[in-house]
């Protein structure tokens, strides 16, 4: 399993979950677990997915993503499980 | 699993409080490079450089964007370059010509510094590393990317004067040959003492001879991380204080940890050291002396100031050193005037003083660092804040450095522009009384006394 934290933020509109979990799905990625909240009119969204399986690289599914981020007015981040490991786990 | 909390206090460390990896330094050793003739020994360097490093930048931008941290900088250290010429540089020119070589495969592979046109002089100096000390300020001149560092000294060997004499020369030679730039080539110029062999950061970084032919060493960088978390605790005890500096340098040291561990995989190059230094940038925000007036200082120079440093550096280290497996280099908090914000501002309103850095530099590493000083400040003078640096490190068992650009046409109160990571720096006073008899006495300085410690 090869785990990527993807962290969404950005003002609330409709179909971000939708849209981001579309272009996931098109690129084969497994989403693992996902918290959201809407803290005074922001996005906040955290999703754990695993990119084992995925057809394309860890470079263009994060390069893709943030295209996607711009469409749709928000900030998408993709990053590799091992650096909130490192930093919050002994 | 990692909790949402967790991922955005990473994401607001590096978004918001400048947390970054200051550096990834690939030591390379040159010995295998050494020849007789001078042109073989260019030919020889520059192609082990050039196919070492070749994917050190490549490598550092993919770790970067894997797990959304900025790397600043990808650098090179090589072995002391007065080593690998000494057989075959038989003059000043010869040794600018390997400065030149390590230029070019500088810029061949992208690094934006490359230490290592150095020599280690802490006893005494051969023919060679007096040519390559002489030769110091035209290759400071003629090129872009080079740094040079001498080790003029040390706790077991005592202090070179011999040399520290010439290194006050030079340093002056090599701030009218760069006067055209603000005396820029004096910013690429640092003396050492006790220098660590495996110090990731410029100007003082070389390969030492005791290291293995390749090294990755990584430098992180979070003044404003630990300022930002110390806001948090305002009035709080002094244990409160250590424990939130303990915490925070230990998180953003394992961030340096996981990159040194990355790169070191992606280049098959043996992971090093971890650097724990607290490196401040001219980013508001990213500062050391902002820190300082965190702890309860008004301006960086105030009483106090020494105390709050040595407790700073001190958690830091103690942070740190559990968060990685190899900790080396310099491992400490840097204060230079002209890349801290905070420091700028302290230095300029008068609150902050050349002698009030020297006690400073006591406690943390590493020394007189970044500092404009007027542009007639004589070499002896020089030498003599050199030789005060080196006396400190020689005694306290500590490395001590000292990194002066004394800015040639400019004067006190002047501001002196450096541009980028090295900042802006006003031009600070001097002590205007003479050392130039003690600086001319020959020989050196013996090694102090390992007992009797008081």
């Amino acid at each position: 399993m090869e785990k990527v934290i993807i962290t969404v933020v950005g003002k609330d509109t409709v179909g971000i979950i939708a849209k981001t979990c579309t272009f996931l799905s098109n690129e084969n990625v497994n989403i693992l677990d996902i918290s959201q909240t809407i803290v005074s009119g922001y996005f906040n969204m955290m999703m754990v997915v695993d990119i084992s399986g995925a057809k394309d690289s860890f470079e263009k599914i994060s390069g893709g993503l943030e295209e996607l981020g711009k469409s749709i007015g928000v900030s998408i981040k993709c990053q590799k499980e091992e650096i909130f490991d490192m930093m919050h786990r002994i | 699993m990692i909790n949402r909390m967790e991922v955005s206090e990473t994401n607001e460390m590096i978004e918001k409080e400048n947390l970054d990896v200051r550096t990834i330094t690939m030591g390379i050793s040159l010995l295998d490079c050494i020849d007789s003739d001078i042109d073989k020994t260019c030919d020889k360097v520059y192609d082990k450089i050039t196919k070492s490093a070749k994917d050190l930048v490549k490598t550092g931008e993919e770790i970067s964007g894997e797990f959304g941290i900025p790397i600043v900088n990808k650098r090179i250290s090589v072995t002391p370059i007065a080593l690998i010429g000494a057989a075959s540089a038989k003059s000043e020119a010869d040794f600018v010509k390997l400065a030149k070589t390590l230029d070019k495969a500088a810029k061949e592979v992208g690094v934006n510094f490359l230490g290592g046109y150095s020599a280690l002089v802490s006893k005494g100096s051969t023919k060679a590393d007096e040519l390559l000390m002489k030769s110091i300020p035209e290759a400071l001149a003629s090129t872009d990317f080079v740094c040079s560092s001498i080790n003029l000294g040390s706790t077991r060997t005592g202090i070179n004067m011999n040399a520290v004499r010439l290194m006050g020369e030079t340093i002056h030679k090599t701030a009218e040959l760069t006067a055209d730039r603000d005396s820029l080539g004096c910013a690429k110029l640092v003396v050492f003492c006790n220098a660590p062999d495996d110090n990731p950061f410029m100007a003082g970084a070389f390969h030492g001879v005791t290291e293995a032919d390749r090294i990755i060493n990584v430098g992180v960088s979070g003044p404003g991380v630990v300022k930002y978390a110390l806001e948090k605790v305002r009035g709080e005890s002094f244990e409160v204080l250590c424990e939130t500096i303990k915490k925070t340098a230990f998180k953003v040291t394992r961030v340096g940890q996981l990159v040194a561990k990355e790169a070191s995989e992606k280049l098959g190059v043996p992971f090093g050291i971890v650097d724990l230094s607290l490196a401040p940038t001219p980013a508001i925000g990213d500062s050391v002396a902002d820190i300082l007036c965190e702890i309860g200082l008004e301006k960086a120079g105030a009483p106090g100031t020494t105390a709050a440093l040595a407790l700073l550096n001190d958690q830091v280290k103690k942070g740190g050193v559990m968060a990685s497996s190899y900790v080396g280099g310099l491992s400490g908090a840097f204060i230079p005037v002209s890349e801290d914000q905070g420091m700028i501002d302290a230095a300029s309103c008068g609150a902050l003083t050349l002698e009030k850095l020297e006690a400073m530099t006591c406690v943390c590493s590493v020394g007189l660092d970044m500092i404009a000083v007027p542009g007639d400040t004589s070499p002896a003078t020089i030498s003599g804040i050199i030789a005060d640096e080196m006396a400190i490190g020689m005694v306290n068992a500590k490395t001590t450095a000292v990194r002066l650009i004394p800015v040639i046409g400019k004067n006190v109160g002047d501001k002196v522009e450096f541009g980028g990571l090295l900042g802006w720096a006003p031009v600070m006073p001097v002590n205007k009384y003479s050392c130039e008899a003690f600086i001319s006495r020959e020989g050196r300085i013996p090694a102090p006394i390992h007992s009797f410690k008081n």
